[in-house]
């Protein structure tokens, strides 16, 4: 009797210890998965559901640079950066020139007769955050201070981020950078603050053309909506996979 | 030359500074000199190479100095350092960054633990030959663990070699993670290669040896001690091999990426033969290889006399520790000077006295031997040392 009790009982402490094994080995991936998807999370959760994208269409924009302006006004930016800027691309015969209305209030030189002369095509074409699906930036924070908020907005906690720069590497669009002010990274928002009051990025009601255009891309009756179901658009660096949020119309191949 | 036909250099605009500065070069510089140091010490304690006994205890101690500063540039580097502690509060696990806390302390308790383990006996003994102060401080670096019967004594020998297995593969991982911070980043088209984990891995045990090889010549020749001629050939035998693979995957990531012609090159071609020309084609790679690759297979492959040989052997090292800091700046910096526009390349200007500047690059490269040189006063590093006792250590 005593024998057949400590049998039961044994069977049940192996049976508990495995269990136990099975429970602990179990739970550091369940940790990991949890902390992996917690920026994925974010952007599961649509309380709105509202799927934002960015559409710039390249034939309009004139480079006036008032989005420039307006998005550091804005968002008081330091001198030295910039959260969006404008490029000039003239294609000519023996390459590309590119220039950029890269600081609020700059405007550019006409361009030299000799240059254009041998252009074939120019165009403006603004940069700003692509708010990727698959964010390089996201990926590599390692203290996940870069995060995809509902909407699809990529942004950063100013009061987590330790400053490492790793995102500003892995960005394959150069559009982030070290904030000296504030000592962390810093990158276009779509002015998330104004969206959340139900007002436009800064840059988009400035446009004079409507070349920069935002809102939710599953709503078919608005324009971005539209653009987007049409499916005739293109992504920057589409080699990069990160599945950009913005939308570029009429983007020339030689834009990077 | 400029890359995808630019006809001017155009650089993105936030891409005008270099953000990953000198400090960043020093991080995986120091960090692979610890992993090499290691390596050393493990080769006699796991690997059974009789003759590096010599530099068993001297490779570890060394480590360990070491191994206090590695994580000190990243401290001056981080714009906001008081909240470097969040990388072990809220680890960001898809991040190849956000691990690195882990690794990096759990490999120095690694180191501690075998150092303590080797000194034990001697923490012991002076523990009761001190009195007062001194002898409250060794009495707590024996952790209260006063055992030294042989049975004891054997049992550290047993944990030494464990850790020192253990320490093989941690060490490879903590420098091998170092490259993969950099291979990973895929929109960098110098850095994003499977290769940059072994490259970062085999200069990180070239520079261990190296650097162990100067420190040692140079302690002997202070303390007009003699040499340990078999060891210092020895361990430039195994500097020669390891260097030749080194050379040898440093040169395959780029024949590999000239003779692919895709992408990558189209953009790190023109920066190798333009802003890196001095300190990757002619420094890193013509001179701080080429030199010490000749002058390691003269000595490793001919009868050398000792005194040609020490002399020959030390300047090879002295060339490897800045090969490696070469190609640390050429991964690092070179690869911020491309910009993501693909069609322009910036310049790095270095400074003096700013928080990145060369200045107190130097003071933190210089606190690993300072540090080195105060460990030394207290504990019997060689068997020779004035303050070995008849029981220092038990190696």
């Amino acid at each position: 009797m005593t024998q057949s009790t400590t049998g039961k009982g044994r069977r049940t402490f192996l049976h508990e210890l495995v269990l136990g094994a099975m429970a602990l080995a179990s739970a550091g991936p369940v940790a990991l998965l949890a902390s992996r998807s917690r920026a994925e999370d974010a952007s599961a959760k649509k309380p709105n559901g509202k799927e934002y994208a960015f559409v710039v269409d390249v034939s309009k924009c004139i480079g006036c640079g008032y989005c420039v302006e307006a998005c550091a006004i804005e968002n008081n930016i330091p001198k030295e950066s910039v959260r969006t800027w404008v490029e000039r691309y003239i294609s000519t015969s023996d390459g590309v020139h590119v220039e950029a209305i890269d600081r609020p209030g700059k405007m550019l030189e006409p361009p030299p007769a000799g240059l254009m002369a041998k252009a074939r095509w120019a165009a403006f074409v603004p940069k700003l955050c692509n708010h990727c699906e698959n964010a390089p930036c996201v990926q590599v924070c390692p203290v996940g201070a870069t995060f995809t908020a509902s909407g699809g907005f990529v942004l950063v906690d100013p009061k987590h981020c330790i400053g490492c720069g790793y995102c500003i590497q892995a960005c394959p669009y150069g559009v982030r950078f070290f904030n000296k002010e504030t000592r962390v990274a810093d990158k276009c928002t779509w002015c998330y603050h104004r969206v959340a009051k139900g007002l436009e990025p800064a840059c988009v009601t400035v446009c004079p053309t409507q070349a920069r255009q935002f809102g939710d891309r599953n709503d078919l009756s608005g324009p971005v909506g539209k653009i987007y179901q049409s499916d005739n658009w293109q992504t920057l660096k589409p080699e990069m996979h990160s599945h950009s949020r913005v939308l570029y119309l009429g983007l020339p191949r030689e834009v990077v | 030359m400029l890359p995808q036909g630019a006809l001017n250099n155009y650089y993105f605009p936030n891409n005008l500074h270099v953000d990953w500065s000198l400090m960043i070069v020093l991080y995986p510089y120091i960090t692979g000199l610890v992993a090499g140091a290691f390596v050393v010490s493990a080769l006699y304690h796991v690997f059974k190479v009789k003759e590096f006994e010599t530099f068993a205890r001297f490779a570890l101690v060394a480590s360990f100095c070491f191994g206090l500063f590695a994580a000190v540039p990243l401290l001056f580097h981080l714009g906001q350092p008081f909240r470097a502690f969040n990388i072990f509060f809220t680890p960001h696990t898809t991040s190849a960054m956000s691990i690195f806390g882990y690794v990096y302390s759990s490999y120095m308790v690694l180191v501690m633990l075998e150092l303590w383990l080797v000194y034990r006996k001697f923490f012991i003994e002076k523990a009761n030959s001190t009195r007062g102060l001194q002898q409250l401080i060794w009495k707590v670096l024996t952790l209260g663990v006063t055992q030294t019967s042989p049975g004891a004594l054997r049992w550290d020998h047993g944990l030494i070699s464990l850790f020192a297995g253990i320490g093989i593969p941690w060490a490879f991982v903590l420098h091998g993670y170092v490259g993969f911070i950099f291979g990973s980043v895929k929109a960098n088209a110098w850095w994003a290669s499977p290769l940059m984990p072994l490259i970062f891995l085999m200069s990180a045990i070239v520079s261990g040896i190296a650097m162990l090889m100067l420190m040692y010549s140079f302690i002997r020749w202070r303390s007009g001690k003699p040499y340990d001629l078999a060891a210092m050939r020895r361990l430039m035998d195994y500097l020669w091999g390891l260097f030749i693979l080194d050379v040898a995957f440093e040169s395959l990531e780029v024949v590999y990426m000239f003779y692919e012609h895709g992408h990558h090159w189209a953009v790190v071609g023109p920066l190798l033969t333009g802003k890196l020309l001095g300190t990757y084609a002619i420094g890193q790679m013509a001179i701080f290889s080429g030199v010490p690759l000749l002058l390691l297979g003269y000595v490793v492959l001919f009868d050398v006399p000792d005194r040609r040989f020490i002399k020959i052997a030390n300047f090879a090292a002295f060339c490897i520790v800045i090969q490696v800091l070469l190609m640390r700046f050429n991964v690092v910096i070179g690869g911020q000077m491309i910009s993501k526009s693909d069609r322009g390349y910036v310049d790095f200007h270095f400074e003096w006295l700013a928080r990145e500047g060369i200045i107190p690059a130097l003071m933190i490269l210089a606190a690993p031997f300072v540090t080195y040189w105060i460990v030394s006063r207290f504990l019997p590093i060689f068997k020779d040392d004035a303050i070995s006792s008849s029981a220092a250590g038990s190696q």
